[in-house]
């Protein structure tokens, strides 16, 4: 059945894709890439130390996806600071860690994102109707984690900030210019939710 | 609580204000790890992170599950500040909204 992961016996998964299927989920992993961004080891591909010891950013980004996708770490959104000396410890703390731990946690995703496009990319073409790809267990932790960043990046396109904006969704009328990204979103839903089931302990 | 193990350090006179007295680090209080909701995880998931990463049994991933969905937020770890930091960062991997604090009450 399209659009629904099945465990496999021993291990893994199996989904069946039709050609638009593989190419959307191509594209949006290509543009979740793109906003992930290189990493700092870019401009020194032969100096094998050269991510390892770089640091990351202080700031937090500036674009609402990736600021989603690596908040602060210490800024608790529901217990205001009581003072401006605990906001600034907060903010210089949030920027120590940024600089720790951005680097990895963007190589991950990067990882993640293009085991996606490779799988699909390695997906033998079908003689008639869906193909099906099968992945093996680490693929789909893998595939698990590029579903999940895809679908915060868009919920924050498409502004959904509360558990109510998600059921409005379902009601969008045809003629909304978000109606084709919707879509999308609810059918990656689809496709983690089935995903998570193959690999629950 | 009864948190203090090792004997207190004495403490001949404090005079900072209560400004200072925050910001000076107290070593004897856990930090903990809160994940806050969010409209886009999927309640699934957020069970297997919590299971596979914290090594939770089902119950439990499902009890903080439901009081991250309910309430807002749920402690899901308490240690050292460099624990909490590491598991932090493994919720962000995970792409949960988490964030750590000490365990101020």
């Amino acid at each position: 059945m399209p659009g629904i992961f099945e465990p496999l016996p021993g291990g893994g998964a199996a989904v069946a894709l039709d050609d638009v299927e593989i190419s959307i989920i191509r594209s949006l992993a290509v543009q979740l890439l793109e906003l992930i961004g290189p990493g700092p080891a870019e401009d020194a591909p032969d100096d094998p130390l050269a991510e390892l010891f770089a640091e990351g950013p202080s700031e937090a980004p500036t674009d609402p996806v990736l600021r989603r996708l690596f908040p602060d770490a210490y800024s608790d959104p529901e217990r205001s600071p009581r003072s401006p000396e605990e906001a600034e410890e907060r903010q210089a703390h949030s920027a120590e860690f940024r600089r720790y731990t951005e680097n990895d946690l963007r190589a991950r995703k990067r990882e993640s994102a293009l085991s996606v496009i490779r799988s699909l990319d390695t997906l033998a073409p079908a003689e008639k109707g869906d193909a099906v790809l099968r992945l093996a267990p680490e693929e789909s932790r893998q595939w698990l984690g590029a579903l999940t960043d895809l679908r915060l990046a868009i919920g924050s396109r498409l502004d959904i900030t509360d558990d109510d904006d998600t059921d409005l969704l379902y009601r969008l009328p045809d003629e909304d210019p978000r109606k084709p990204m919707v879509m999308a979103y609810l059918w990656l839903g689809g496709l983690q939710e089935t995903l998570v089931a193959t690999l629950m302990p | 609580m009864g948190l203090v193990t090792s004997p207190a350090p004495v403490e001949i006179e404090r005079t900072e204000s209560a400004e200072e007295v925050f910001a000076v680090p107290e070593p004897d209080v856990p930090w903990i790890t809160i994940v806050h909701n969010d409209p886009v995880n999927l309640m699934s998931y957020v069970t297997y992170v919590f299971q596979t990463y914290f090594g939770y049994p089902k119950d439990k991933a499902t009890k903080l599950m439901l009081d991250v969905h309910h309430k807002g937020r749920a402690v899901v770890s308490s240690g050292s500040r460099e624990e909490m930091e590491r598991d932090v960062q493994a919720m962000h991997g995970y792409g949960l909204w988490a964030t750590l604090q000490q365990d101020r009450k």
